[in-house]
């Protein structure tokens, strides 16, 4: 063997997460948001559908942090229950598109052969499908609805992932290490939940981070037109939709949602790096430091 | 009885695609061998002639289009699942590349309790404690246990898949050129732990390899195959003396002991 | 070109481990005669390769060189214009040396261009080439892409590019390593026989003694990053001075059923 193999032991320590500062800052942001969204009631300062009519457009002050909405009602709190459906819709769609993904990928690009060129082909149809398209069809045959949009989105996506399954196990199941699986006993199902799917999970959750900001953008963007969340519900994306007329004189009613939105959607991606890396050791030693 | 027998073995590789015909590239023509327990028997042949394919069909990973694999004279295709078990248990394979027989994701230990844990039941404590034993057995410590394929050297690697085909105490390991990235005092290291293998526990060999030197030290038969046909077979004694063509070629090939000037001055 | 030799001087490489510096090639030198073979043997790990890489300033990520000089008849050249022209280079696994989406064509336009020779003089090169090279329809394959080849006829490729460049000195690295026991016979007949009739000086490096017993004039041992033992290949056979030769050469004909190492 080449000593020049010798550069693979150069590889560093990656065996804990890399928890630099932005890594750090991701988590506290992200651990914010998951307590926010499955504790909301209890910490929300204010009821969020509570209405005021005389304590409108507030700015931020003592007792409303961040002020008031055109109908008087906190923001702050609206914000914090709001994260339950921006994170609750996309995980849940997360979970739809994973699933269909995974399985239909990963059998097409296991079984191979004709009954792969079948699937594959089936899944080139939901490639074509833009995600408000569909969205709009939904709703118009189905009404609207969160759920809808969210099904709406998880068929929109679910065939990329689909993809890179399949293209993966295409590539590995031949390999050496799958069939000394076999050999030690591992049935194919144990194979491909052993072997295969882990080598794909570092992928596919790369491509689920950065898809995370696009979902929580069209759940918003989908509730902002008015297809999704209806009211009272409080969502952020409903919030910047309510706030359009009052953006020149009250500019802070869209800023707050909006922020919550860019820091969510950034430290999803934040830590989706700092996942990737933990998960790929090969690409750690690429990087070589 | 014989451990592992192929009679009138035929395979051919076929591509797939969605309109038209298929292709099919013939790769083995009606072979039959056999090894019985205790022996070990070379698979000598150069690249592209089938031997790898036949290991892949005696063990069970692929099926022959035409003519029947045996194990313990039952045919592969009349196994139940308590039968591939033991199948699994009593036949093992080393492959050739260390680097693409271990999981990258994987770690040392990992990877040699696989077969542990689903031949033999052993997991946790238990099966880190035969762990240990077998990685010492191949040299190697319990400090490289928890490192990855990509720290180890090629050497280091190999020996962790060897490891891993001794786990579940096999009665035949197929080594397919599995020592021929080693570097030669390792070779006949993992030979002789092989030797002792055979000598202790009766364990036998399907040795393919196109290494004559190794095949002299090691095997008591030799088959020889060239496009996918066994063209002959002989027993090891002494040194290898071959009748077909194919044999006497890859005998001619062997490297030299001395250099040239040496030998010919008989030295 | 006629040079005479070529002379590596204080190689060494060094990387970072941990965080403290390791050296994995310590103040290696050597020199190649035009029309020899000297063989740089070791163990894997011993170095040899990453001082035939260094050499030709195409280190892996990771490691860097410390001191060093390559000079031909007693000047100092730059590596840049040493690779390809003055120094061609074989290695270890012909198929990941091509690139797959390639024609051999356009291999060969791309490792001549660098010469700065007109395309008809590439051509004809390239024809001449693969024909020492023992590679029949050299038109027909040329059209061939790297995957309807076989291992064999891709490594008579590589050394028919190493030809064509004229190169006088040729780095083989572990060139039979992954071909087979007749192909390798094959690839050192050819080595063999272009060393005599061009007057090539190959640096061969192997881990296999035996082809150093085919091929090497000249014999470099290699432990831990350093060269342990320079001798004639006759000597290192008959009469090797140090430990690691010593075991080599044992451990290489104990396959033989014959162990002749003198005290």
């Amino acid at each position: 063997m080449s000593d020049l193999a010798i550069e693979r032991t150069i590889a560093p320590q990656w065996l804990s997460v890399k928890l630099n500062w932005p890594t750090k800052v991701a988590l506290g942001i992200i651990a914010v948001l998951v307590i926010c969204a499955v504790a909301g009631h209890w910490l929300a300062p204010y009821d969020p559908n509570a209405t005021n009519l005389v304590g409108r457009l507030q700015s931020p002050n003592a007792e409303h942090w961040l002020g008031t909405d055109h109908l008087g009602r906190d923001i702050l709190s609206r914000l914090i229950v709001g994260s339950r459906v921006s994170l609750g819709s996309v995980a849940l769609c997360l979970v739809l598109i994973l699933g269909l993904g995974i399985l239909v990928g990963g059998a097409s690009g296991f079984i191979g052969g004709r009954t792969d060129q079948i699937i594959m082909r089936f899944t080139d149809v939901f490639l074509t499908f833009p995600t408000l398209v569909l969205a709009l069809f939904m709703v118009g045959m189905l009404g609207t609805g969160l759920v809808n949009v969210i099904v709406a989105i998880a068929l929109s996506h679910w065939a990329w992932y689909a993809r890179i399954v399949r293209g993966i196990v295409l590539s590995l199941k031949h390999r050496d290490f799958i069939l000394a699986s076999r050999l030690a006993g591992a049935t194919r199902v144990q194979v491909f939940i052993k072997h295969l799917l882990p080598a794909t999970l570092s992928q596919l959750l790369v491509l689920a981070t950065l898809d995370i900001g696009h979902m929580m953008l069209h759940v918003s963007g989908l509730s902002f037109l008015g297809l999704g969340v209806t009211a009272p519900t409080p969502e952020w994306g409903v919030m910047i939709s309510d706030a359009r007329q009052y953006v020149w004189t009250e500019p802070l009613l869209v800023f707050w949602p909006g922020l919550a939105l860019f820091f969510s959607v950034m430290a999803f991606n934040i830590l989706g790096d700092a996942i990737r890396d933990k998960l790929d050791p090969h690409l750690c030693a690429e990087h070589g430091h | 009885m014989n451990l592992l027998e192929a009679r009138g073995v035929s395979k051919a590789y076929r591509t797939f695609s969605l309109v038209g015909a298929t292709k099919a590239k013939p790769v083995l023509n009606h072979i039959s061998m056999e090894i019985a327990v205790g022996e070990t028997v070379a698979l000598l042949g150069r690249s592209g002639c089938g031997k790898s394919t036949l290991a892949m069909l005696l063990v069970g990973l692929e099926r022959p289009d035409r003519g029947d694999i045996l194990f313990g004279g039952r045919s592969l295709t009349s196994l139940d699942k308590a039968g591939w078990q033991n199948l699994r248990k009593t036949v093992q394979m080393v492959f050739q590349d260390p680097l693409g027989a271990a999981n990258p994701r994987a770690t040392v230990k990992d990877i040699v309790a696989e077969p542990l844990n689903y031949l033999c039941g052993l997991t946790g404590q238990a099966a880190a404690e035969r762990v240990r034993e077998l990685l010492s057995s191949v040299g190697l410590n319990w400090a490289e246990a928890n490192k990855f394929p990509h720290q180890l050297s090629g050497g280091q690697l190999q020996r962790v898949c060897i490891a891993r085909a001794l786990a579940p105490d096999p009665k035949l390991i197929i080594l397919d050129e599995a020592v021929s990235n080693l570097d030669l005092h390792l070779q006949i290291q993992m030979l002789d732990l092989f030797e002792e293998l055979r000598r202790t526990k009766n364990v036998s060999y399907l040795f393919v390899t196109h290494d004559l030197r190794l095949v002299e030290k090691f095997c008591a038969r030799v088959l020889v195959m060239d496009q996918g046909r066994i063209v002959e077979q002989t027993p090891v004694s002494g040194s290898l003396a071959f009748s077909s063509s194919e044999g006497r070629a890859l005998s001619a090939a062997v490297l030299p002991p001395m250099p040239r000037q040496l030998l010919a001055a008989g030295g | 070109m006629t040079s005479s030799t070529l002379s590596v001087e204080g190689i060494s490489v060094e990387t970072t481990r941990h965080g403290s510096p390791l050296v994995l090639v310590d103040n290696v030198s050597l020199t190649l005669g035009a029309g020899e073979v000297l063989a740089l043997v070791g163990a894997s790990g011993s170095g040899k390769s990453l001082t035939c890489a260094a050499s030709l300033d195409v280190l892996p990520p990771g490691t860097r060189m410390i001191a060093d000089s390559v000079s031909i008849d007693g000047s100092v050249l730059q590596r840049s214009t040493l690779r390809g022209r003055h120094i061609a280079t074989i290695m270890q696994n012909p198929r990941s040396a091509f690139n797959p989406v390639r024609t051999m064509q356009q291999h060969a336009r791309e490792t001549l261009s660098a010469l700065g020779i007109s395309t008809a003089e590439e051509d004809e090169r390239i024809l001449r080439a693969m024909k020492a090279s023992g590679l029949d329809e050299p038109e027909r394959l040329l059209r061939l892409h790297s995957f309807e080849m076989s291992g064999g006829m891709l490594q008579r490729m590589m050394i028919a590019l190493a030809l064509a460049t004229e190169a006088p000195f040729l780095f083989a690295d572990e060139p039979t390593t992954d071909l087979d026991l007749i192909v390798q016979r094959e690839i050192l007949d050819l080595l063999d026989h272009l060393k005599r009739e061009r007057r090539l000086g190959i640096l061969l490096v192997t881990h296999d003694m035996g082809v150093v017993a085919r091929l090497a004039d000249r014999v470099a041992v290699m432990d831990g990053g350093r060269i342990v033992e320079t001798a004639p290949v006759t000597d290192i056979f008959l009469r090797p001075r140090h430990v690691i030769t010593q075991r080599l050469v044992e451990a290489h004909l104990s396959l033989y059923n014959r162990s002749e190492v003198a005290a």
